[in-house]
């Protein structure tokens, strides 16, 4: 199995190692639900190394980007600012989803995910064709995802120097400096840090943050939080044959101008013109039980699918973001071991910067 | 390290049950079990007097990670289930041997359960 920088670090803190994708990362370090309160409530930080990030450079990689992801770069004019976006195949479906860094005109930074790596650098070099740009994966970087009401504090305490360079950040903007690069991004609904860095300084900033009692987070938190904050998990709410506009993404894809053809757009305009059919919800489960991933959803229009069930700890109830015919509101049944629970329909998230929002 | 007893005895599927000498039995999940799942968040339990065939899936234990099946070892009847775990699933990892028990049965005969010692050789 693969690992991370940290893989001796984690091991160390007594990291519980789990196969995640051919990565050998840690579930959690004793009490998944403590460290999923430790971000909502202080600040917490997770092992993201395993996260790819791709650098697109040449006189044509935005006309390159244009076309590439569903979102459009063109709204990027400030450096370090970043976009959220699918990447899509032919037919809408959902290669992977991304975030990219603006940093000029011909240069952007792009994080994409762990178990897509090999397809998507295979897909975006196919579609590169033709276009003057390097697709330049950096495999020798180390990611640190600092998150929590005090992870900003944290940061600049066990990283002299980082306030200087990130203390004005707004949300969504990144700041580099050298091989560091530090972004106020994350994937729990909190503020925070992403910070990208050279693989060799990883285990001593890691141990810095330690020191500043930042405390190690495992996935299994990362996932409750994400699912709390309502952010969609590639493979779970879309794939590649469920296109944004199925997944409550369609914010994301921008079809303002008409002259930007990025890969997809056909097919997600045919989708809109005969009408999307399906989309995805958060559910609260009013019963008993926990919701799990692939249960049935009974609604007034129709069945529905889980597509991440899990139990929030910040609300103390189950909780799912389910694939529903598009429309379905109210109360619905969710069947959980051959037995129907009823479960309330609601629009994500359900908390963010650690309030419950449903 | 998991915790395993020597007063009781243990399934291949990480059940303890522990023989009360008037005819009913105590069962739980075994602490090498409570570790694997992770923090419990629901257990589903059966009522009084419900009735179980052996490999029946009779109750389930539920972590944030996944839910979990508990096997009848015997054909049984239950005589008493552990109600406070309905408010406080944790106990299930915080005390899996003692106030995180799950059910009281009655049952004729259990066969096939192992010996501490031989359930230690199986986390091995």
């Amino acid at each position: 199995m693969k690992h991370t920088p940290l893989f001796q670090a984690h091991v160390d803190a007594g990291g519980k190692m789990v196969d995640f994708g051919g990565w050998e990362m840690p579930l959690n370090y004793g009490s998944q639900i403590e460290e999923h309160h430790q971000v909502r409530q202080n600040v917490g930080m997770f092992d993201v190394s395993h996260m790819t990030v791709v650098d697109f450079k040449g006189v044509q990689a935005k006309a390159f980007l244009k076309i590439l992801i569903a979102n459009d770069v063109d709204k990027l004019k400030t450096e370090g600012k970043a976009l959220y976006s699918c990447m899509l195949n032919e037919t809408g479906g959902v290669v992977d989803d991304l975030i990219v860094y603006y940093l000029n005109e011909q240069d952007y930074r792009m994080v994409i995910n762990a178990g897509t790596t090999e397809k998507d650098i295979a897909w975006i070099n196919t579609q590169a064709q033709g276009f003057d740009v390097s697709v330049e994966p950096k495999f020798d970087l180390a990611m640190i995802a600092v998150q929590g009401p005090n992870a900003r504090e944290k940061v600049f305490e066990a990283m002299p120097g980082v306030e200087e360079l990130a203390g004005e950040l707004k949300p969504f903007n990144a700041a580099s400096l050298g091989g560091l690069f530090i972004a106020r991004t994350g994937y729990t609904g909190e503020d925070g840090f992403e910070i990208m860095l050279p693989e060799k300084s990883a285990e001593f900033t890691w141990k810095m943050l330690l020191e500043a009692g930042v405390k190690p987070c495992g996935l299994g938190a990362r996932d409750t939080l994400r699912l709390e904050a309502g952010m969609s998990l590639y493979g779970s709410e879309m794939n590649e044959n469920i296109s944004p506009l199925e997944a409550a993404l369609t914010w994301t894809v921008d079809l303002s101008n008409e002259e930007r053809r990025f890969v997809g757009r056909d097919a997600l305009e045919a989708l809109r013109d005969e009408g999307v059919k399906q989309t995805i919800v958060g559910l609260i489960l009013e019963g008993k039980g926990v919701i799990r991933d692939h249960q049935k959803v009974v609604t007034s229009l129709g069945n529905g699918e889980v597509t991440s069930g899990s139990f929030s700890p910040t609300m103390g109830k189950a909780i799912a973001l389910a694939r529903v015919p598009m429309g379905a509101t109210g109360s619905c049944e969710i069947e959980i071991r051959n037995k129907l629970v009823s479960a309330k329909i609601v629009k994500p998230p359900f908390v963010r910067n650690g309030k419950v929002l449903v | 390290m998991s915790e395993v007893r020597d007063d009781r005895q243990y399934t291949e599927t990480h059940e303890w049950i522990l023989d009360n000498g008037d005819g009913t039995y105590t069962m739980g999940v075994t602490d090498h079990a409570q570790a694997l799942l992770g923090d419990m968040v629901f257990v589903e339990l059966p009522g009084a007097g419900d009735e179980a065939s052996q490999e029946d899936e009779f109750c389930v234990v539920e972590s944030v990670k996944a839910a979990s099946g508990v096997y009848a070892p015997a054909d049984l009847e239950v005589v008493e289930v552990n109600e406070v775990l309905e408010d406080e699933p944790e106990l299930v990892n915080s005390s899996c041997y003692d106030d995180g028990w799950l059910v009281k049965f009655k049952a004729d005969n259990i066969e096939d359960l192992m010996s501490a010692e031989d359930y230690t050789e199986i986390l091995d």
